[in-house]
């Protein structure tokens, strides 16, 4: 019976906590679609339960402007930009963690250092560059610039996972005679799913996020991504800051990314068991 | 991109000659709003039916911060892809560089504006950009609660602070807990010199830094302007208005939660809104004046302006564009439509305006006592000259320092900063 | 760690065989870098060199291709008065830029400690088997995912004095007996960027530690259980050693990210000296201010600190980072 009770109370004591984490985690999420249906005077009164109903802010922010042409281009540059991250970062990250070979360790700092700058600095260089390439004010110019954050997170996370990998999968590979192309591919790949679908979407969450950039290297609002288009929501005058809207299009921009999350949820779990590292 | 445009150009005038070559493509960049886009847009409409030029319009956002920092940004790489900048009033000695003399384009119309409002626009001679409307803020006051207690809109700050203090306390009692005297706008940025700058001029503090250059802050006048703002916090107006802008402040007012605020005109439309608790209930006035000899009121001088960028590959229609934009016509629609201030004097005394927006002729007299801020004789220094001052002035509401060392301290920091000269 | 064996497969045991392999990995592995290495020379490399280069100039932003070359002025210079005095001026004895740095550092080693800790148990949380656990993960990355702008806004505006839902809870709740104006003053002003920050970003840290747990094999802790070793003690002999990888790595991001905090300020606090961290000073220097190759030079400083933190932080977190030299 005392272990039952034992048993119980840890258990409460652990739904308890999940609870508390949830509620901190939501809530101003919570409080966010709560504002989203209010409008006028209502949004200065606090109310903790939905008083007033009214899809009135969601309508204007999907009717006014470009903002489904916004979302479209966010959900392409974040994409394309993991994308293009992983697949940069797999293979390099193959050859730093697990091939031995001089300056290793000068390199992967190298590509740590990229990260220290900040965004604010590179921008005049960036610029130029951006310029240089003929991408300004198109899809490109994100994507490309976005791999100055999204790159070398990713290069380290998938360094540390697959240095972590066993060396016996590896040399049984290699005694079939398997190229190391294959191995990445074929051998490696499989077991690093939680790896992948984790950075894959924090590097998309960050790209997705990313404001500076997307702000100064376009210059039309048909190439802008949602972030910008958040911040350009705007009142009917000059100060007048349209707190309804801006958290309809904050929750419009939020929902996908959970929608995403829970797809692949599931793989950050099964990645593992199903790897067979197990054994 | 360059590249491309030339070749687009070049195939243009290639296959549909002369006529062609002269329509072109513009862009304009505005940090405006809403209602002020649709506005513009409707604008730039009539200006395409006339011209044959096609005008796009690339929003930005609403902080002019965030606006000034891309535009220098974009202005310093030579952008091409943007025509026509909405500018700031402050910005032109800052920009001055990047944009096309508009001297002689604007020859025939400069003596419409008011001239200290082509005088803020005009560096060493060369006139930057063209007014498309002005702003001045006043004082809002609330008609039923003065009634309710027999007072009359002050005329100075004393008077105010009396009534405010009187108001807010028995409201307090009477129920409302969250009455508070008075509300401006007391965040450390470029809203909290302009407030500041009008505590100081009314009280005979001088400009901060006066036209010919000299730095006049540290004074005894300006410092107990600002020590008098100090005693409000958290007496007459809440601890957090160190943390309002604009918006903030309006939504104190608006809820009903405000005797007095000090803001621009925006406020007066939205304020008389159909779900605004003050709906009706408030009139305006200008700012209260201080005390002593030269004390007068003062009202610190907004507006935004068009300029045109010297990378535009077709700077004639530019131009014109520019003049269409602050021309007497749009001004007008501007006036009606967006209760924007006009920069044109025969403006004030147009009947349709006055029909369409009363306040706009009253608002005259706030317009005289307008003070602009030392953007002109500082010039390129100009932003971090207002840094130094609202961080000078927010240490002393908060209680670093009491204004006098603040001033001092900020009169060492300007001497060092303008160096031989500004 | 129990990555001792891996590196550099069998290569020590028999180098005469292995070497022809080891010399065609070597060969693959300098084809896989490429790529990465010449986007990042592209995309961060000549930035870099230019806000570099621009510190050792006079440049500003109305005339960035005229400036000249002045050397490390913007760093520290000289002169001697006729009094024979010395007076030093520049970034080095700036006293505004070391009071940022100090509010950076600051505000860097609380946020990335708390984080840390948090992030761990919501980690240990989601590692466990519950039901809805799927809902939950996605829960907790809520805070992640909202925009940085929307969410500092969004913040700003539960935090207002008068009208945010904060003040309502709290006095609801008794913990405070009158509105607070958080925002206004830099010490609770600070405390609110915290709060954000931490609220922001332990998601981050909590799913790559979480990786880092779904890798470590489940029959470890079958064995400490047979075994019956306390949770606790399996917790600090087992999992943490293990986890400690992925853990090191995470820290060093988010590190990386908390020196170079600038929304949150920008948006949350009012813009005093006691609240501005580096980021805040060098923008406004870049593009406030007529300082371009100034911000530039606070900027590259920034970037050798960052640079010295991670340094002193991979020795002597005695991170292995390059695999370990086995």
């Amino acid at each position: 019976m005392t272990l039952d009770l034992w048993t119980i109370t840890k258990r409460t004591a652990f739904y308890a906590l999940v609870v508390f984490i949830v509620f901190v985690a939501v809530f101003p999420f919570y409080y966010a679609i709560l504002t989203s249906f209010k409008s006028g005077t209502d949004l200065f009164r606090v109310t903790y339960w939905p008083v007033s109903f009214s899809w009135d802010n969601y309508i204007s922010v999907l009717s006014t402007g470009s903002f489904p042409r916004n979302l479209l281009n966010s959900v392409f540059v974040a994409s394309v930009t993991v994308l293009a991250a992983l697949f940069l970062a797999i293979t390099a990250s193959f050859a730093l963690s697990r091939v031995r070979f001089r300056g290793r360790s000068l390199l992967l700092m190298t590509i740590l250092a990229v990260s220290m700058f900040p965004q604010i600095a590179v921008l005049a260089g960036l610029f130029e560059v951006i310029r240089f390439l003929g991408i300004y004010n198109t899809p490109w110019a994100l994507i490309f610039s976005y791999t100055i954050f999204t790159l070398p997170f990713t290069v380290w996370v998938l360094t540390t996972f697959m240095r972590d990998l066993p060396i016996e999968i590896e040399e049984a590979a290699i005694v079939d005679g398997a190229t190391p192309w294959i191995i990445i591919w074929r051998v490696f790949l499989p077991l690093l799913w939680p790896a992948l679908v984790t950075t894959g979407l924090l590097a998309f969450i960050a790209a997705w996020n990313e404001f500076l950039f997307a702000l100064t290297f376009t210059s039309s609002n048909a190439t802008r991504t949602v972030p910008v288009a958040i911040a350009l929501l705007s009142g009917g005058s000059q100060y007048e800051i349209p707190w309804g809207n801006i958290m309809a299009a904050s929750v419009i921009v939020t929902v996908p990314l959970v929608v995403l999350v829970l797809i692949f949820q599931r793989k950050i779990i099964s990645g593992l068991t199903a790897g067979g590292v197990k054994g | 991109m360059r590249m491309k445009s030339l070749i687009a150009a070049l195939l243009a005038s290639a296959t549909l000659g002369v006529v062609a070559a002269q329509a072109a493509d513009l862009a304009i960049v505005s940090g405006d709003t809403g209602n002020g886009l649709e506005f513009l847009r409707s604008q730039l409409d009539r200006f395409e039916a006339e011209t044959g030029n096609k005008v796009t319009v690339v929003p930005m956002p609403s902080s002019t911060t965030d606006q000034f920092g891309q535009y220098k940004l974009w202005l310093a790489a030579g952008n091409s892809d943007i025509d026509v900048y909405q500018t700031d009033v402050i910005w032109a000695p800052q920009l001055a560089d990047q944009f096309l003399d508009l001297t002689d384009a604007a020859k025939d119309v400069v003596a419409n504006h008011f001239p200290s409002i082509i005088e803020s626009q005009t560096v060493n001679g060369k006139l930057v950009a063209l007014p498309a409307f002005t702003d001045a803020p006043a004082l809002y006051y609330r008609k039923d609660l003065l009634e309710k207690y027999g007072k009359t809109p002050p005329k100075t700050w004393a008077e105010l602070t009396a009534t405010a203090k009187e108001i807010q306390d028995a409201e307090r009692a009477a129920g409302n807990p969250d009455m508070q005297g008075f509300v401006f706008q007391g965040n450390a940025y470029e809203g909290l010199t302009c407030d500041a700058l009008e505590w100081v001029v009314s009280n005979g503090g001088g400009q901060i830094v006066e036209p010919d250059g000299t730095i006049s802050i540290n004074n005894e006048k300006a410092a107990a302007a600002i020590e008098m703002a100090k005693g409000w916090v958290g007496n007459i107006s809440p601890e957090g208005v160190l943390a309002y802008q604009e918006e903030e402040s309006r939504g104190v007012w608006q809820l009903g939660n405000a005797v007095f605020m000090r803001n621009w005109p925006y406020a007066y439309q939205l304020g008389n809104g159909d779900d605004s608790a003050v709906k009706g209930k408030f009139d305006v006035v200008p700012l209260p004046i201080g005390e002593g000899e030269g004390a007068r009121s003062a009202a610190t001088l907004g507006g935004w302006n068009v300029a045109v960028s010297k990378y535009s590959k077709a700077p004639e229609e530019a131009i014109k564009l520019a003049l269409f934009l602050s021309s007497t016509e749009v001004q007008k629609e501007r006036a009606i439509k967006q209760s924007n201030l006009p920069t044109i004097v025969s403006l004030y005394d147009d009947a349709d305006v006055a029909a369409a927006q009363p306040i706009i002729p009253n608002w005259k007299e706030v317009f005289v006592n307008a003070v602009p801020r030392p953007s002109a004789p500082t010039k390129v220094k100009y932003n971090e000259v207002s840094s130094l001052f609202w961080s000078a002035v927010h240490d002393t509401l908060s209680g670093n320092g009491t204004a006098a060392e603040n001033l001092e301290l900020l009169e060492a920091k300007l001497t060092e900063l303008k160096g031989d000269a500004w | 760690m129990t990555v001792e064996a891996t590196a550099g497969p069998a290569v020590r045991t028999q180098p005469k065989i292995e070497s022809e392999l080891l010399r065609s990995r070597v060969g693959a592995a300098m084809w896989f870098l490429l790529p990465m290495l010449a986007a990042l020379a592209v995309v961060a490399g000549w930035p870099l060199l230019r806000t570099i280069y621009f510190s050792l100039t006079n440049a500003s932003l109305t005339d960035l291709y005229g400036a000249d070359f002045i050397g490390f002025k913007n760093y520290l210079s000289w002169t001697t008065l006729k009094s024979g005095r010395t007076v030093f001026s520049g970034l080095l004895v700036d006293p505004t830029w070391w009071n940022a740095v100090w509010n950076t550092l600051r505000f860097a080693v609380l946020s990335v400690t708390l984080e840390t800790i948090l992030g761990m148990i919501v980690a240990l949380v989601l590692n466990a088997e519950f039901k809805g656990r799927g809902i939950v993960r996605a829960a907790i990355l809520i805070p992640w995912a909202i925009p940085t702008i929307v969410s500092a806004k969004m913040w700003s505006w539960m935090l207002n004095d008068q009208f945010g839902i904060i003040n309502d809870l709290f006095l609801k709740l008794g913990l405070i007996s009158q509105k607070i104006a958080w925002t206004a003053q830099a010490d609770t002003a600070m405390t609110a960027v915290l709060v954000v920050d931490i609220w922001k970003t332990t998601p981050f840290m909590a799913l790559l530690i979480l990786a880092g747990l779904q890798m470590i094999p489940k029959d470890i802790y079958e064995a400490a259980e047979i075994d019956g070793v306390h949770p606790v003690k399996v917790f600090f002999r087992v999992t943490l050693p293990l986890v400690r990888p992925a853990l090191m790595v995470a820290v060093i991001f988010r590190l990386l990210d908390a020196m170079r905090i600038f929304d949150l300020i920008y948006v949350l606090t009012p813009n005093s000296s006691a609240t501005k961290t580096m980021s805040v000073v060098s923008r406004e220097n870049l593009f406030d201010f007529d300082k371009f190759a100034y911000g530039s030079a606070q900027s590259t400083l920034l970037f050798l600190l960052i640079a010295v933190m991670t340094a002193l932080y991979i020795w002597l977190g005695k991170v292995r980072f390059d695999g370990g030299d086995r």
